[in-house]
C-alpha cells in the first residue's frame, strides 16, 4: 500500500474535524426544543432536503448572493469553497480511475501526484492534470484576492474588514499556505519527473532549470499536509466554523426553525454561521454615515462566540434591519440582537481551549426583574362602540398635519370610526420592547387591547409604523390591523375616496418598521402613484435607508443621528423631486431638519388630493372646518 | 429638647455636599448630553406618562443632578420610553438614555427602582 | 486717495445697507446699493412699532431714506447679486438684469431671514388658522385690527418665546436676541389694542439684554397684567371649537399645564439670509456654525471678512437691533476708508 509519513497530519486534521463535526451537530440537535427537533427530523426526510442541497449548492459553494452584491467579494468566496470542492471531488475521481485501487483513502486523492508523480502524461491522463490545474488556478486566484483584501479591502470592492484574533491569523496562515505549498509541491514533482500540466507542469520546469526539484518537493509535500492539519484542528476556535455550520444551518432553516425570543441551539448556530465576509459592514449606516465601526451583526457575532459582554453593542444599533436581508448566510441578525438586548449585560466568562472547542451548552435566563406592576396608575379602560378605529401613535401627535389629514381622509370617505388617542394615548410598546423590557411593554399591551376589545371595533388604523409592528405581531387582537397607507388603498379602490392627480413629483422612503420589519412595500407606493407621479430612487424596498431617528437607537447622539438623517436624505433626493414622502411620524420629523426638500406622510399628499365633490358630499361632519374647503377652492 | 426648626429644614433643604450625586457621575459619564438640559419643561408637558400620572422628566433630571435619589427611584420606571421628549427637546438631550442610565445606575447599586 | 474715484457696492438695502450707503456717499465714495425687492428698507417696513420707545417704524424708515437721498447713491433694485469675485484689486459682480458691476470694496448687508415657522410642525403654524407669527402680528398691528380667522377677536393670547432660536431641532444652537423683548412689546400693544384679552408669555429664559428692555418687561407686569408661564411649549393641537390647545410644563410649580388660547404668536427666531448664503457660496466668505457670516475678530474687526476688501454690516453677521445695526453700519465706514487708503499708498 502506498504511504509516507509526511500524510500524518493531514489524517488527524480530517478525521479530528469530521469527528469534531459530528459531535458538535448531535449537541445542536440535542438542545433543540422537541418541536424544533421534530421539524428538522421531518425536514431532513422531507421536501426541505432537496432545498437544503440545492440552497447548501448555491450559497456555500457558489456563493451566489455576495456575487450578486458584490461579485469581486463573491468571486473570491466561490473560487476558495467552489475551487475547493471541485479539486476535492475530482481528485477522488482522478484517484478512483488511475490510483492504486478503488475507493482509496481520502489522503491518496488530496497528495495523489506525491504517490503518481508519472501520471498525467498521455491523452485521457492528461486531460485530468489539465482540469485539476485549472481548478487549483482557479482557487489560487480567489486566494489572490483573499491576501490582498486583507491589506487592502478596497480590492474587493469592500470597505470594511473584520478583525481578526490571534488564534485566525494562525488558521489563516494555514489556509492562505494549503494551496500555494500544493501548487509548490506538485511543480516540484511534476519538474522532476516532466510532467504536469499547464500550470504545475511550466512551474516545475521552469524551477527545475535552476533548482534542485527532487530534493525540494519532499518538504512542500509535509508543508501541504501539516497546513491542512492546522487549519482543520485550529478550524473549531476560528471563524471558519462557519463552513460545517452553515450547513446545519440551512438544514434547519428550511425545516422551518426560527430563532424565537431566547437564546438557544438555533440562535447558537446562527452565530457559529458567520463567515465575518463584512457584508453587514458595509450595509450598515452607522458604518457609512456616522463613522461606528465595531457594533455591526459581525461584531456582534463574535462578540457572543467569544462570551464578552456584548450589551454595549447590542444597544447602540438602529435595528434598521438592512444588515439583516443582505446577509449571505441569511442569519436572522435583528431577532438575535433582540435577544441580546432582553438580556442585557452580562459577565466575560473566562475559558480554557477545551472549553472553547466545546462550549457549555446554556440558555441565558433575562435578569428577573421585579414582578411589581410599574403602570398600574393608568386609568380603568373605557371605550366607545365602533367599526373603525383609528390609533395616531405618540409622533403623530408631534405631526399635526399628519394627525388633521388622517381626520379629513377619514370624514371624506364616510366610513364610522373612533379616534382612539384623540387627547394622547398610551403607548404601544414596541419602545420599550426594542430595550429588551418586554415585561413592561407587556402591560401597556395589555392596556390598550382592552380598550380596543371593549370598542368593538373589527379594524385598527394606525398613522405609525412602530405601533403598527407591535400590534400586528405581540398584540393578540381579532381585529385586521392596517398601517393607514393600507386603509387608504381599500378606500381608494372601494371608491369611498375619490382624489384628484398632483403634479407633483416625489420619491418615496420605505420607513424601516413598515418596510423591512413588516413586509409592507407596495400599498404606499400603490397610494402615491394614485395621487402623483412618483419616482424611483437608489434605495427602494429592501436596500431603503434608515432615516437615523429610529426609536431602537438609544445610544446615539443628536448630532449622529441627524449626520444619518442628512446623508440619507440628501440620497432620496438626488433627483430633485417636489416632496419626499414617507409614511411614518418620525421619519417624517427626522427628515424635515434634515433636507429642504418638502417632507410629507403620504396622509397629507392623500388629503390634498381628495376632491371637492366628496368634500361637499361628506361636509358638515365633526372636524370639517371652513379652512378646509376654502384651502380646495 | 427636640430641635423644632432644624428637624422641618432637614426635610426641605437639599443637603447638596451630604447627598450622593454619583447617579449623575455615572450618567454624565455614559450621556454627556444629561448636562445640557436648561430646565425647560418641554419633556414634560409633552410626556405620555404625564399625561397619566405625576411624573416629570424635567424634575427626575434636576433631582438626580441634586443626588435627591430617594424621590427619583420611586418615579423613574414609570417611563413607557415612547420618545416624544427627544424630538421636542431643544437641547438635543438624549432623553431615554438618560433615564435608561439612571434606571441602570440604581441596579448597579443594588437599589431596584420601584 | 481721492474718495471720488473710488466706488463701493452695497449689498442689500435694509437698515444696514442704507446707513452704510449713506455714510460712505457723505465720505464722497461712489456707492451703488443692491436691493433684491422693489423697495428699500428691509425688514422694518413691515415692522409696527419698535421697542423699546414703540416709535413708528415709519420714522426709522424715514430717517433712512434721508440718508440715501445722495447724488453719489445708485440705488439698484430688483436686482439680485448672483455671485462676487475679486479681480485683482477690484470686485467684480454679476446681477439679476445680466449687468457685471464694479467696485473697489464691497459692504455685505444682506441682513436676516425669519425662521419659517411651520418647520416647527408640533406648533401647527399653517396647519391651524389661529397659530401666526410675530412678523403676521405686527402687518395686523399696521392694519389695526388683529383677529382671528373667523373674525372674532381674541381674548386669549399666547405668545411663545425661542421658536427655531436657541434650538438643536431647528438647527439654530443660537440666541436670536430680540425675540424677547418683541414678545413684550407685542404683549403690551395686544393689550393696548384688545383691552379684555389675557395675555401669556410662555419663556425657557426671558433675555432683556438691551438698554430700556428690563425696564419695559416691568412695564408689561406692572400696568398690562399680562401672564410669563415659565416653560417650553411642546406643542399645540386644536379642539372641536376650534380653539388651541398648548402643552406646555409649568417649570416653576412642576406641573404640566395646559391651556385653551384664541389665538397663538410665534416670536419666530432670525436665521442667515438665503441672498446671503448663496454669496458666502460664490465668494468664499467664511460662515460660522451658525450659519452667519463670521467676521474676521469679534473683539475688533466685527466688520471684516476673511477677504480683504469685502465688509459686514448688521445682522448678516448676527442677530442685532436696529440700533446696534446702525452702529455697526457706521463703523464699517471705518474699515472701508482704512482699507482703500492702504490701497492707494
Amino acid at each position: 500500500m502506498q504511504f509516507d509519513p509526511f500524510t500524518i497530519p493531514f489524517d488527524i486534521g480530517l478525521y479530528f474535524i469530521l469527528i469534531y463535526a459530528v459531535v458538535r451537530c448531535v449537541r445542536w440537535f440535542m438542545d433543540l426544543s422537541r418541536p424544533d427537533k421534530l421539524r428538522l427530523q421531518r425536514g431532513f426526510f422531507g421536501r426541505a432536503f432537496g432545498q437544503s442541497i440545492r440552497e447548501i449548492f448555491m450559497e456555500s459553494l457558489i456563493h451566489r448572493k455576495i456575487l450578486k452584491s458584490n461579485p469581486r467579494l463573491g468571486y473570491m468566496h466561490m473560487s476558495l469553497a467552489f475551487g475547493w470542492f471541485l479539486l476535492i471531488l475530482f481528485g477522488t475521481i482522478e484517484a478512483d480511475i488511475f490510483g492504486e485501487s478503488h475507493l482509496n483513502a481520502p489522503y491518496k486523492a488530496i497528495f495523489f501526484k506525491f504517490f503518481n508523480p508519472e501520471h498525467g502524461s498521455t491523452g485521457f491522463e492528461a486531460f485530468f492534470a489539465f482540469l485539476m490545474d485549472l481548478i487549483l488556478a482557479f482557487i489560487l486566484s480567489g486566494l489572490f484576492l483573499a491576501v490582498l483584501k486583507r491589506f487592502s479591502s478596497k480590492v474587493v470592492g469592500m470597505k470594511k474588514t473584520t478583525r481578526l484574533k490571534p488564534l485566525d491569523k494562525i488558521a489563516l496562515t494555514s489556509l492562505w499556505l494549503i494551496f500555494p505549498s500544493r501548487l509548490l509541491a506538485e511543480s516540484f514533482t511534476s519538474g522532476t519527473y516532466g510532467t504536469g500540466s499547464f500550470l504545475t507542469g511550466s512551474l516545475g520546469s521552469w524551477l527545475a532549470s535552476f533548482l534542485p526539484a527532487e530534493q525540494l518537493a519532499y518538504p512542500f509535500w509535509w508543508l501541504y499536509s501539516l497546513a491542512l492539519g492546522v487549519f482543520f484542528i485550529l478550524l473549531p476556535l476560528t471563524r471558519y466554523m462557519h463552513i460545517p455550520t452553515e450547513l446545519f444551518l440551512i438544514f434547519a432553516r428550511n425545516s422551518g426553525i426560527r430563532t424565537g425570543d431566547q437564546t438557544g441551539s438555533y440562535s447558537e448556530i446562527q452565530t457559529y454561521s458567520c463567515s465575518s465576509c463584512g457584508i453587514c459592514i458595509d450595509a450598515c449606516q452607522l458604518n457609512f454615515s456616522a463613522g461606528i465601526t465595531n457594533i455591526q451583526s459581525a461584531y456582534l457575532l463574535k462578540g457572543i462566540r467569544n462570551n464578552d459582554n456584548v450589551n454595549d453593542i447590542a444597544q447602540n444599533c438602529l435595528l434598521c434591519g438592512r444588515c439583516d436581508k443582505k446577509c449571505p448566510v441569511g442569519i436572522e441578525l435583528t431577532p438575535i440582537r433582540m435577544i441580546r438586548r432582553r438580556i442585557g449585560e452580562t459577565e466575560k466568562e473566562k475559558t480554557t481551549v477545551l472549553k472553547r472547542y466545546l462550549p457549555d451548552r446554556k440558555n441565558i435566563v433575562p435578569v428577573k426583574s421585579n414582578d411589581k406592576q410599574v403602570y398600574n396608575f393608568l386609568p380603568a379602560v373605557e371605550s366607545e362602540k365602533t367599526d373603525i378605529l383609528f390609533f395616531a401613535g405618540c409622533m403623530t401627535h408631534l405631526n399635526p398635519a399628519i394627525k388633521n389629514s388622517m381626520i379629513k381622509i377619514l370624514n371624506a370617505s364616510g366610513v364610522k370610526y373612533k379616534f382612539l388617542d384623540e387627547k394622547g394615548g398610551v403607548c404601544c410598546g414596541r419602545p420599550l420592547m426594542l430595550s429588551g423590557q418586554d415585561k413592561e411593554a407587556r402591560e401597556l399591551i395589555n392596556y390598550n387591547s382592552k380598550l380596543i376589545w371593549k370598542s368593538g371595533a373589527h379594524t385598527l388604523v394606525t398613522s405609525c409604523p412602530i405601533c403598527y409592528k407591535v400590534f400586528k405581531e405581540s398584540y393578540y387582537l381579532d381585529v385586521e390591523v392596517l398601517h393607514h397607507t393600507q386603509f387608504i388603498k381599500m378606500l381608494i379602490e372601494d371608491g369611498s375616496l375619490k382624489l384628484n392627480f398632483l403634479r407633483k413629483r416625489v420619491v418615496y422612503h420605505s420607513p424601516c418598521e413598515l418596510g423591512r420589519g413588516s413586509g409592507v412595500y407596495d400599498e404606499p407606493k400603490d397610494v402615491l402613484k394614485h395621487v402623483a407621479r412618483l419616482e424611483k430612487t437608489d434605495f427602494e424596498d429592501d436596500n431603503s435607508l434608515c432615516c437615523g431617528g429610529s426609536l431602537a437607537n438609544m445610544k446615539l447622539s443628536f448630532r449622529q443621528k441627524s449626520k444619518i438623517a442628512h446623508d440619507a436624505a440628501a440620497e432620496l433626493t438626488k433627483g430633485n423631486p417636489d416632496i419626499l414622502a414617507t409614511a411614518c411620524p418620525l421619519c417624517k420629523k427626522t427628515f424635515s431638519s434634515a433636507t429642504e426638500t418638502h417632507v410629507a406622510d403620504i396622509s397629507e399628499i392623500v388629503a390634498e388630493a381628495i376632491s371637492l365633490v366628496q368634500i361637499k358630499r361628506n361636509s358638515g361632519k365633526k372636524y370639517f372646518s371652513i379652512k378646509e374647503s376654502a384651502d380646495i377652492l | 429638647m427636640v430641635d423644632f426648626g432644624f428637624s422641618l429644614l432637614k426635610a426641605r433643604q437639599i443637603n447638596y455636599d451630604h447627598n450622593d450625586r454619583s447617579i449623575a457621575g455615572y450618567i454624565y459619564e455614559r450621556e454627556p448630553s444629561f448636562r445640557l438640559c436648561i430646565e425647560c419643561g418641554g419633556c414634560s408637558a409633552t410626556c405620555t406618562t404625564g399625561n397619566f400620572t405625576r411624573f416629570s422628566l424635567r424634575e427626575i433630571n434636576i433631582l438626580i443632578k441634586r443626588g435627591e435619589n430617594e424621590e427619583v427611584r420611586h418615579e423613574i420606571r414609570k417611563c413607557m420610553l415612547c420618545g416624544k421628549c427627544t424630538l421636542v427637546c431643544p437641547r438635543g438631550v438624549n432623553t431615554r438614555n438618560v433615564i435608561t442610565l439612571a434606571k441602570e445606575a440604581f441596579q448597579k447599586r443594588g437599589i431596584n427602582a420601584i | 486717495m481721492h474718495s471720488m474715484d473710488k466706488s463701493i457696492i452695497v449689498i442689500g438695502a435694509g437698515t444696514a445697507g442704507m446707513e452704510a450707503a449713506g455714510q460712505l456717499a457723505k465720505e464722497g465714495f461712489n456707492v451703488t446699493l443692491v436691493e433684491k425687492e422693489q423697495d428699500t428698507g428691509g425688514h422694518v417696513k413691515s415692522w409696527f412699532h419698535l421697542f423699546p420707545d414703540r416709535r413708528d417704524s415709519k420714522e426709522v424708515l424715514a430717517y433712512l431714506n434721508t440718508q440715501i437721498c445722495r447724488e453719489n447713491i445708485t440705488l439698484l433694485t430688483g436686482t439680485t447679486v448672483n455671485n462676487l469675485e475679486k479681480k485683482h484689486d477690484s470686485f467684480v459682480m454679476n446681477t439679476s438684469d445680466g449687468n457685471e458691476l464694479k467696485a473697489d470694496a464691497v459692504v455685505v448687508t444682506t441682513g436676516f431671514d425669519l425662521f419659517r415657522s411651520e418647520r416647527k410642525e408640533e406648533y401647527g403654524y399653517g396647519i391651524y388658522d389661529n397659530v401666526i407669527t410675530s412678523a403676521d402680528l405686527e402687518t395686523m398691528f399696521r392694519k389695526g385690527e388683529v383677529k382671528r380667522a373667523n373674525g372674532e377677536i381674541p381674548e386669549k393670547i399666547g405668545i411663545v418665546h425661542c421658536v427655531g432660536s436657541r434650538d438643536e431641532k431647528s438647527g439654530n444652537l443660537y440666541c436670536s436676541k430680540l425675540c424677547c423683548v418683541t414678545a413684550v412689546k407685542q404683549a403690551i400693544e395686544l393689550k393696548e389694542m384688545i383691552p379684555a384679552a389675557k395675555i401669556f408669555c410662555f419663556y425657557m429664559d426671558i433675555r432683556m439684554g438691551g438698554a430700556l428692555y428690563e425696564e419695559m418687561y416691568r412695564e408689561a407686569q406692572e400696568n398690562y397684567e399680562i401672564n410669563f408661564i415659565r416653560g417650553k411649549v411642546s406643542e399645540i393641537s386644536e379642539d372641536i371649537n376650534n380653539k388651541l390647545i398648548a402643552k406646555v410644563e409649568d417649570t416653576l410649580v412642576g406641573r404640566p399645564l395646559k391651556i385653551g388660547l384664541d389665538m397663538m404668536v410665534l416670536m419666530a427666531g432670525m436665521e442667515m439670509s438665503e441672498t446671503g448664503r448663496k454669496i458666502a457660496l460664490s465668494s468664499g466668505l467664511k460662515t460660522g456654525d451658525n450659519r452667519f457670516f463670521s467676521p474676521a475678530d469679534h473683539h475688533f474687526g466685527s466688520n471684516k471678512s476673511n477677504l480683504s476688501g469685502v465688509f459686514y454690516a448688521g445682522t448678516c453677521t448676527a442677530p442685532m437691533n436696529i440700533t446696534d445695526t446702525i452702529s455697526h453700519a457706521r463703523a464699517v465706514v471705518s474699515d472701508v476708508i482704512d482699507y482703500l487708503k492702504g490701497k492707494s499708498n
